[in-house]
């Protein structure tokens, strides 16, 4: 048996009997009184929750560049060792605030990546691909080593042991009136190719890439 | 409704007839009228407010047989809670979330040389760490008897939120000191939430208040630890103890307790 069809109701409040309609009424006050009401509590409410939610997220939207930083002359970097430099990443807190660089000169031979005005000294960032603790460039075996949960890393800062997804972050360098200037942080994948920084723990071979996005504000 | 259980008073300090030829209902030694000044004041107060029927029905609530010492798990957690929110605000009064050596500098001062600070201090610290075990055995002794079964489903997700808060109390709360061991292990545990795909990246860039580990990244904490947090945990905790006042507790499962009958889904 096919459903019987409810009787269609006149949108109109005078023809549905309701008390007090007016002729050519379709919304009760009644409605209309607890519509705005809550309209009203909404617009209040969001009138506060958004910009205190948009300042609590909006850090995340700056680019605060720190422009290039002055870390030498050419004559101090050899291209088979690393020197360790000191730069500012957070300013305005001190020591919190600064990291460890490891420059050297580009070496032909080892250094595969077409050279560009950029990569003139291979600057690799201390900051270890797994979670981020500091790594140590031993000179002995020729290794970065993290000391936090066991990262290995060869010369070119490409992973050959322990957890890390992808090979240590590196900087854009420069010659700059005769000074080499560190700037910009890059990861690589694990064929050195530049993506935009990522933090530690994010892979960047394959699908990775997509899985987990650079952010909007800072890109290469 | 059913009539609430009355206040088991044992029979002594029941209101005694007054003594022939004393006017009734006036108090006669200083004791009785101290007495009687107290009593007029929670009168004032429950006249105004009908507090008293809503602490009698969330203390005097009947308990099932075999009730034991497993049962007073939540309220040592609740109690460790307590500790942390007392001692954290008088820590906060010397406390000053500043990145560039004003934090280390501060919980120094507290340690070594406000009075009592390292006894303060070390209740909070030591505290976590007992809040973190209370609420796992809590959480485990619920788990064992049983106690998570319907009708107290929703109390078992709201405390597992509640789990979550405490950890993230303990999260926030391990980079305040600002010494190595904190700012270390924040920069792991910050790395830790952004491997979650796709939102880990924003995830981090949220906790940390932007691309690096910066100025605002300890206020960011500060904030999140002795202020969203708390407040939060507080709410949660209120709604833990309305649904065990409204749905009681139950029997350990040694009894072998039958539900009432009216209670039992008819077997098809």
């Amino acid at each position: 048996m096919a459903p019987t069809r409810r009787p269609s109701k006149s949108k109109y409040t005078a023809d549905r009997g309701v008390p007090g309609a007016f002729e050519g009424e379709t919304v009760t006050r009644r409605r209309f009184m607890t519509g705005t009401a809550h309209g009203a509590g909404a617009l209040a409410t969001m009138g506060f929750a958004l910009p205190a939610l948009a300042f609590a997220i909006g850090p995340i939207f700056n680019n605060d560049t720190l422009g290039w930083q002055t870390i030498g002359t050419p004559d101090m970097f050899p291209d088979d060792n690393y020197i360790p430099a000191v730069i500012v990443i957070a300013p305005g807190i001190g020591e919190a605030g600064n990291s460890t660089v490891y420059i050297r000169a580009r070496n032909a031979s080892i250094d595969t990546t077409p050279p560009t005005q950029f990569n003139r000294w291979i600057a690799i960032s201390t900051r270890c691909a797994h979670l981020g603790c500091p790594v140590r460039w031993v000179p002995a075996s020729e290794r970065f080593i993290c000391p936090c949960h066991g990262g290995v890393y060869d010369l070119q800062g490409v992973r050959v042991g322990g957890p890390p997804p992808r090979p240590l972050d590196r900087f854009f360098t420069r010659l700059h009136d005769g000074y080499v200037q560190v700037g910009a942080r890059y990861s690589v994948n694990s064929e050195l190719r530049a993506f935009s920084p990522r933090d530690p723990g994010e892979p960047l071979d394959g699908i990775g890439q997509y899985l987990y996005p650079s952010r909007p504000s800072v890109r290469i | 409704m059913p009539k609430l259980p009355a206040v088991p008073i044992p029979p002594r300090f029941l209101p005694q007839p007054p003594p022939p030829g004393t006017q009734r209902g006036r108090p006669r030694t200083p004791l009785e009228k101290g007495a009687e000044a107290g009593k007029s004041a929670v009168d004032w107060i429950d006249e105004r407010t009908s507090l008293s029927g809503g602490v009698r029905w969330a203390l005097f609530r009947k308990v099932p047989k075999g009730t034991n010492w497993f049962y007073t798990l939540g309220s040592a957690t609740m109690i460790a809670f307590l500790n942390q929110a007392v001692t954290g605000v008088f820590l906060a009064m010397y406390y000053r979330p500043d990145a560039g050596g004003g934090a280390y500098e501060s919980v120094r001062y507290i340690t070594n040389d406000v009075f009592l600070g390292q006894f303060v201090r070390g209740m909070h610290k030591w505290g976590s760490s007992v809040m973190v075990i209370l609420v796992f055995l809590h959480m485990g002794r619920t788990f064992f008897f049983g106690a998570y079964k319907y009708p107290r489903e929703l109390n078992w997700v709201i405390g597992v939120v509640l789990l979550i808060l405490t950890m993230t109390m303990s999260f926030t709360g391990y980079l305040l000191p600002f010494d190595q061991r904190s700012y270390w292990a924040t920069i792991v545990g910050v790395n830790i939430n952004g491997t979650g795909p796709l939102l880990g990246p924003y995830l981090s860039d949220f906790l940390r208040g932007g691309p690096e580990f910066s100025a605002t990244t300890l206020s960011r904490f500060y904030s999140i630890h002795m202020l969203l947090v708390p407040g939060a945990i507080a709410a949660m905790i209120g709604a833990h103890l309305y649904l065990v006042a409204k749905l009681g507790t139950t029997a350990p499962p040694w009894l072998r307790a039958k539900p009432e009958p009216e209670l039992v889904e008819e077997q098809l």
